[in-house]
């Protein structure tokens, strides 16, 4: 995989579980929580289908490492040897 | 002969539009099954039938706007006539030749199977599908007998997020229901309000160490514990957790309304059954459950009415406590605020501990603040052994 496909798989799932998300508009530093208001429950979900998708299992402590698109991105292409 | 009316889901339901018939004329219904779906002002809803019995006659229509009572249909019980207009009865499924001993009452005849090649769906549904161009035969139906009802397509094909004047209208009617309940609960329900810091080091711990040898889609929220914790107070301290209606009536069972929040704003509390009763995994399914079912817009209507206290998480937004307004006709809410990292004096040292505040909003016509104290400390000792919960 790419680092581009990992980063479209993550807004993929990202937009499955806030579906009034535009993928078009949405900017890699845009916050999960503070701009785009998911919740406790829906960063559990996002986790679980990356689970799911990608095969990587994102331990709690390391959400910060997911809480941005861009952040995302680089920390899924690291964990998958990328 | 039954009639089966428009419920009313909540204290700011006046009316609702019929959408969908799950069941036709001759079927058969038990209590709790979901025979049709109405949109309400806050979203679609399922309605279940609280009878037994085959179905006479429907009397509303789709699309028809009807007022909370009015009869949407005509429910026959076992051991009636049928009325005039119904079609003559299924022929009686022939005797086993050998006498079973002890036999149950047979089993109410299945509703009729539908003529061969025809695919069993929801009018509603089979309209849709046919204005949606998408074939039924692709589609595995969910509903009663496997029918194909409305949330199968959508299940199948999207639809396209709603247009922005759609949901702005559909959060303006939201809002309209939400300030309507709340001007009914602050002008009936005289208020009292308690706020209790607690520690919520042990349970913070305790999570922490459960997650961290769980995969992500087995993992435990914070708010399961908090929910399972007040369900099993309430269950003790009786005053909190009920209805009030001619007077005040406790219920013995806790059903947990769950505060969603939904996205682009509005707010929905369905009610978890029997909070108290389940484990900390099964609470956290629940939840996860009825949040997506919220979103979606596909809560039942038990759910909507058979909360007997609601519980809220104010979640990581940074606030501590909130002083809430009470969903009649319960008498209690209440509600979690951040927790958070504060000082605390432990055996004489001053450490950092996670804390959270509990408030209580509750109602003086069922309880006074001395049993609200001991409601909210009985939930501070219950989270103190999470590992008990």
């Amino acid at each position: 995989m790419t680092p581009d496909d990992i980063r479209k798989a993550f807004i993929e799932e990202l937009v499955n579980i806030a579906p009034d998300i535009d993928p078009d508009t949405l900017e890699g530093d845009e916050h999960l929580q503070d701009d785009l208001e998911l919740d406790s429950m829906d960063i559990l979900n996002l986790v679980a289908a990356i689970h799911k998708r990608l095969g990587v299992s994102i331990a709690e402590e390391d959400y910060p490492q997911i809480e941005t698109p861009d952040k995302a991105a680089a920390y899924l292409t690291q964990r998958l040897g990328g | 002969m039954g009639v089966f009316r428009m419920p009313s889901l909540g204290a700011d339901m006046e009316a609702g539009t019929l959408v969908e018939w799950l069941v036709q004329p001759g079927d058969h219904v038990n209590r709790g099954d979901v025979v049709a779906v109405v949109e309400t002002q806050k979203g679609a809803i399922e309605i279940e039938i609280f009878e037994e019995g085959e179905v006479a006659r429907l009397d509303a229509s789709l699309g028809q706007k009807l007022p909370v009572g009015a009869p949407l249909a005509l429910i026959r019980g076992a051991g009636e006539e049928a009325p005039a207009e119904a079609p003559a009865p299924a022929p009686q499924p022939e005797k086993a030749a050998a006498p079973a001993p002890a036999a149950p009452a047979a089993a109410a005849a299945p509703a009729a199977a539908p003529a061969e090649g025809v695919i069993p769906a929801s009018p509603a549904a089979r309209h849709e599908a046919r204005e949606r161009e998408i074939d039924l035969a692709t589609l595995t139906g969910t509903g009663p007998g496997g029918a194909i009802v409305l949330a199968d397509l959508d299940r199948a094909r999207p639809r396209p997020a709603p247009q922005v004047a759609d949901r702005k209208q559909m959060l303006a009617e939201m809002r309209k229901a939400i300030a309507a309940a709340m001007s009914k609960s602050k002008r009936e329900i005289p208020h009292y309000y308690l706020f209790h810091r607690i520690d919520l080091q042990a349970a913070t711990d305790w999570l922490n160490a459960a997650n961290e040898s769980r995969p992500p889609e087995e993992r435990l929220l914070m708010g399961a514990l908090l929910l399972k914790a007040t369900a099993r107070a309430a269950a003790i301290s009786k005053a909190v957790n009920g209805h009030y209606t001619d007077g005040f009536a406790a219920s013995k069972e806790v059903h947990a309304g769950f505060a969603v929040a939904l996205r682009g704003g509005g707010l929905i509390a369905p009610a978890i059954r029997d909070t108290d009763k389940l484990s900390l995994d099964e609470v956290m399914a629940a939840m996860r459950d009825v949040i997506a079912r919220a979103r979606a817009g596909r809560l039942r209507s038990s759910e909507m009415t058979d909360g007997t206290i609601t519980v809220s998480s104010l979640g990581e937004n940074g606030v501590d406590a909130m002083g809430g307004i009470i969903y009649p006709p319960q008498v209690a809410l209440v509600t979690f605020g951040t927790p958070r990292q504060e000082p605390a004096v432990v055996d004489g040292q001053v450490v950092p501990r996670t804390t959270i505040t509990i408030s209580l909003a509750a109602d003086h016509r069922a309880s006074d603040g001395r049993l609200g104290a001991k409601f909210l400390t009985e939930i501070e000792t219950l989270l103190q052994d999470p590992e008990a919960l």
